[in-house]
């Protein structure tokens, strides 16, 4: 798979990293070396292996639905950059 | 041209558990914002979801309620986009496993029974809410987390008529099933809806638009018929419509373009490895299913079977669930087969006393044996079906028993010949023409006769006996 610029640029915006045009050169080089790297797997027959979406052969944990004490809203907003009353405040959304 | 409309609609259902979908945060509406919110809600870093056993018990129940396959490899996924109520950046939702697929809702179109397909009953998480002031956006996580299902219907729907009436049943079978509280203005259920026209006859779908912000059922179909005729107006003027989210404006009905600047959605789903994968056997959806309650389309049809009711009074009656029980309890008590008489008591006088009231008919608390008593006064003509109303009106307001209430007014209708030739040789000798009308074959003179009857005897005369006592007397004559 090659990894052009473009579609690094479009990686970064999808998670809102802003690249100045060097890192931009580095890190489709560095990409594409990455994803080749792993694309070595793709040659393993895999016709015979059931999918896997766990690495851990577990399923089903569950809890029951027992309320138990939650964060005082003094802790929950200690480490907020900005918080106005019990409230996290955010730049303005437009909706 | 003819347009045909096509609609599918995505519900948003909050589960009520105690708790929320993936931590021990309590879920209750009444707090102070942030006040119901720990380390792995609000996202922090190494904090681990597990996922709320009764939640998924819920979910299944609303799966199998909408005939759908539950699935027995199901999975969370990420989805991933930023946004300021969702504190993980990503929500954690369904792909390509989704708990159940392949269900359906009958619905009524037209008069005529129709079939709306599911696509598929999901599990998610909700996202936090958003307060808009002038400066900045404040956000509370209280709601963040709170399980929710997606149940996304197929493109079946061809009005907005129709999507009222899927949302409608919708509703009556999340409530029977008792596992959230279905209010649209609180947010406990939310609707997206998908709409397109395309030339009749045509089978390619046009091009959609996907609307939001609609706070009632009405809304919906509102903004649906109002989305109906924009589109149509666009078609026939041969501009292209543009695929598009727009949102209902509820004070000037009408849809506005959201304008998203971004190109189609990418939010790179992927099995979300802090929970493991899910598989559900045979024996736990057997357990589960056993556990439903009888739902509203089949109780309808029993009802309609057991107690000879037309379809559309026992469609009243189990449009919800306590209601639906209180109704059978009555006609069960209600002595001998035919229950018609039971049946329009419930539909007609006790349910314009809830409506009345704003009570619903099972919050009347209308004993049934005094409800029964009541009817039988009727049936041996003993007291006139007007006055029996204002007598449940007087029981509802004081509780006490019928026959005491008529006792204590006097309302007994008089069926004693002997009492009412009294009367009725009174009323003969006042209303000379009347009598001669009637001699001369004026039907309406009899009627007439008859009412001045019931006025001398306060309304207690028995008027089928008086209208053969008159007959009677004036051939006679």
């Amino acid at each position: 798979m090659a990894i052009d610029k473009e579609t690094v640029k479009y990686v970064a915006h999808l998670a809102r990293i802003e690249l100045q045009p060097d890192e931009l050169e580095k890190l489709s080089g560095q990409l594409h070396d990455i994803l080749g790297f792993i694309d070595k797997l793709s040659r393993l027959d895999t016709s015979r292996v059931n999918p896997s979406s766990h690495i851990l052969p577990i399923s089903n944990v569950l809890r029951e639905d027992k309320p138990r004490d939650s964060l005082s809203p003094d802790k929950a907003l200690e480490n907020a950059p900005v918080k106005k009353g019990n409230f996290f405040s955010v730049p303005k959304i437009l909706e | 041209m003819k347009y045909q409309t096509v609609i599918g609609l995505e519900v948003h259902l909050q589960l009520k558990t105690k708790t929320k979908a993936f931590c021990g945060c309590a879920i209750d509406f009444g707090r102070e914002p942030n006040s119901s919110v720990c380390p792995v809600c609000l996202g922090f870093p190494g904090s681990l979801p597990v996922y709320n056993k009764e939640a998924l018990n819920y979910a299944i129940k609303v799966a199998l309620a909408l005939g759908c396959q539950v699935q027995e490899h199901t999975k969370f996924d990420r989805k991933n986009y930023f946004y300021p109520d969702l504190p993980k950046n990503y929500q954690i939702s369904q792909y390509d496993l989704p708990l159940s697929r392949y269900g359906f809702l009958d619905i009524t179109a037209d008069g005529k029974p129709k079939r709306i397909g599911i696509t598929r009953v999901h599990l998610e998480e909700d996202a936090g809410k958003l307060i808009h002031e002038t400066e900045a956006s404040l956000v509370d996580f209280n709601r963040a987390g709170i399980p929710l299902l997606e149940i996304v219907s197929e493109p079946d729907l061809n009005s907005a008529q129709e999507a009222f009436d899927y949302l409608t049943r919708l509703k009556t079978i999340i409530e029977y099933l008792d596992v959230s509280d279905c209010d649209m203005e609180k947010g406990s259920l939310r609707c997206d809806a998908n709409i397109s026209l395309r030339p009749e006859g045509i089978k390619e779908l046009g091009v959609k638009t996907e609307l939001k912000n609609m706070n009632s059922f009405k809304g919906v179909k509102d903004a649906l018929n109002f989305e109906a005729g924009r589109q149509a107006e666009l078609l026939e003027s041969g501009r292209a419509m543009e695929q598009d989210t727009r949102l209902w404006d509820a004070q000037k009905n009408i849809t506005v373009s959201m304008r998203t600047k971004e190109g189609a959605k990418d939010y790179r789903y992927f099995p979300d490895p802090d929970l493991t994968v899910f598989i559900i056997g045979q024996e736990m959806i057997s357990g589960i299913k056993d556990s439903l309650p009888e739902l509203p389309g089949l109780k309808l049809r029993r009802f309609v079977e057991e107690y000879s009711l037309s379809e559309y009074d026992a469609g009243i009656l189990v449009s919800y669930k306590k209601d639906a029980e209180f109704a059978e309890e009555c006609l069960k008590q209600y002595p001998g087969k035919d229950k018609k008489n039971m049946a329009n008591w419930l539909i007609g006088p006790l349910l314009s006393e809830a409506n009345t009231r704003n009570l619903s008919l099972h919050q009347l608390g209308v004993n049934i044996d005094e409800l029964t008593s009541l009817i039988g006064f009727v049936q041996r003509q003993e007291l006139s079906h007007l006055n029996a109303k204002s007598v449940l009106t007087q029981m509802l307001d004081s509780g006490r028993s019928a026959q005491e209430i008529i006792k204590e007014r006097n309302l007994l209708q008089i069926s004693d010949t002997a009492e009412l030739e009294q009367v009725i040789i009174a009323v003969i000798r006042e209303n000379e023409k009347s009598v001669n009308d009637l001699k001369n074959g004026k039907a309406n003179a009899l009627m007439f006769l008859v009412g001045q009857v019931m006025k001398k005897s306060s309304g207690k005369a028995n008027p089928k006996i008086v209208q053969e006592l008159i007959k009677r007397r004036i051939d006679n004559a």
